[in-house]
């Protein structure tokens, strides 16, 4: 088994009165383990539908998602997984939000304490463990995010524009800090964005998604060695590629 | 530069002209303590009438406290089932409509029929008082809980409705929980005067004040339990608030202030 997570055949459709709506159709997709995966399309294409299904929150109509050999079947730890929207509990300090998920499975207070400071660490918030969400700024609301879902250790990280509502500077901070996780923690990570550069700059590979109902329509490897530059010719090409391949499905 | 700690003091200036024009006006004005008494004269009141008081007060709060414990435990298990599972709300909200526009003081009569002239028929006014500020507060709060954070619970293995409503629904609600509560207790504390004022038992602040004091004539002294009603109510926030709202809320600064 050389894949890590495998879409096969996987279609959604909503119910919505009387008229059958197809969200995603026929998507089919590998990743590799340790794999940087990025899912660009234009929005609305089912791209976060598509995440949701992987992690368990929604449900496919047909076809199957295969992790680690196993069908998925509903949420689990095992995939972690980073919102758009800020999704920290509100009542929990920084430091409690990152122990959650340990906590739900049962660990011992000081067991999970040290595990929460270690990937505290990793985000480079050391100093904010006991503060609470309402004193953080929305990037390093995000890095909790990204503590939390890797603090139980899951099998691949799922993220879904988690980058979208900071603002362009600390997106690109947060960006090369997310490289630095994903160097030092070798997990998968499927991450889904509507912006052509973040993909560039990020991915080992890109999947195009198109417009409804969304279908993969290509998978682009991303080749140039890292650390990127984002302003390099080979990015630019790429860049020009991804967006002709969205821009070919827009006029349909 | 306008400096906060000089402010600090701003709420007693008027406190004391009020208390000033009080005076003045009984004493100079009305000049007839049936009318208006004068403040100093129920102070005075409140010093004479202090063993009576205590025990009247010991007595509402008594009233005040067996409502309030009888609300609290039946509001909050069902604003749990009506926030959380949105057919218990279809089922149960029609009927809490339309109890809930029921006066409390309008269940005086069957209380008094159902539990006789004591101190739980005084709690059970209270109770319908209470009860629904926070059933209806906190069900919201159970209603609002919103679809990220249920699902940041379940990607993280918070799974299934016990979990999910211990772990995060009801941290989620406290908040209205506590609103409901205080609201609750605002209402609850009206209701004990007028359940007492009923007779509904043989002592308390209101039974006194009403039943005694008011059909003696003794102005001086319906106006000192008046005070005390008053003082008392807002120790009971007071005192609500700094050990609910100031230590369990401190998340919650920035959201509210």
């Amino acid at each position: 088994m050389n894949h890590k997570l495998k879409l096969h055949r996987v279609t959604k459709a909503f119910q919505s009165e009387e008229v059958e709506i197809k969200a995603l159709e026929d998507v089919n997709l590998e990743v590799k383990p340790n794999e940087f995966l990025c899912i660009i399309g234009p929005s609305g294409c089912g791209k976060t539908t598509l995440l949701r299904m992987i992690a368990g929150l929604d449900y496919p109509s047909s076809g199957e998602i295969i992790l680690d050999g196993d069908r998925v079947s509903g949420p689990s730890p095992d995939r972690g997984m980073v919102f758009q929207e800020f999704s920290l509990f509100p009542w929990r300090t920084v430091l409690k939000n990152i122990e959650f998920g340990l906590k739900i499975r049962g660990m011992e207070d000081k067991e999970r304490r040290q595990i929460a400071e270690r990937y505290l660490e990793l985000v480079g918030l050391q100093d904010f463990g006991n503060s609470y969400p309402y004193e953080l700024s929305g990037g390093m609301k995000q890095r909790v995010a990204i503590a939390r879902a890797l603090a139980t250790e899951p099998s691949i990280l799922l993220m879904d524009e988690p980058f979208g509502s900071v603002d362009a500077q600390t997106r690109n901070v947060l960006q090369e800090e997310l490289l630095e996780i994903w160097r030092r923690t070798k997990k998968t990570i499927l991450f889904v964005t509507h912006s052509v550069d973040e993909a560039v700059y990020l991915a080992d590979r890109v999947a195009v998604m198109s417009a409804r109902p969304g279908r993969i329509i290509a998978c682009m490897d991303i080749g140039i060695p890292r650390p990127r530059k984002r302003t390099s010719r080979e990015a630019n090409e790429i860049r020009e590629r991804l967006l002709v391949l969205l821009g070919s499905k827009h006029q349909k | 530069m306008r400096r906060p700690t000089k402010e600090e003091g701003l709420w007693l200036v008027p406190l004391i002209i009020v208390l000033l024009l009080w005076e003045i006006i009984a004493g100079y004005v009305i000049k007839d303590p049936l009318i208006l008494p004068r403040f100093s004269a129920v102070i005075f009141s409140i010093y004479t009438l202090r063993e009576l008081l205590i025990l009247d007060i010991l007595v509402s709060l008594l009233h005040f406290g067996i409502g309030m414990t009888l609300a609290f435990s039946v509001a909050l298990p069902m604003a749990i089932a009506m926030g959380w599972f949105r057919n218990v709300f279809r089922a149960v909200d029609p009927i809490i409509e339309i109890v809930r526009p029921i006066p409390p003081l309008a269940w005086i009569p069957l209380a008094i029929v159902w539990i006789g002239l004591n101190h739980y028929a005084a709690g059970f006014i209270i109770f319908i008082g209470a009860f629904f500020p926070i059933l209806i507060d906190s069900y919201t709060g159970f209603r609002d809980v919103p679809r990220v954070l249920v699902e940041t619970g379940n990607v993280l293995g918070c799974i299934g409705n016990i979990k999910l409503i211990r772990y995060v629904a009801l941290p989620y609600a406290l908040p209205s929980i506590a609103t409901g509560t205080r609201v609750g207790m605002g209402v609850g504390w009206m209701c004990v005067v007028a359940a007492e004022m009923f007779g509904v038992g043989n002592s308390g602040l209101g039974y006194r004040l009403f039943q005694k004091f008011y059909f003696l004539h003794q102005m001086d002294y319906v106006v000192a339990y008046m005070l005390i009603l008053g003082v008392l109510a807002l120790c009971l926030d007071r005192v609500f608030r700094h050990f609910v709202e100031d230590k369990l809320f401190r998340w919650k600064k920035g959201i509210v202030k």
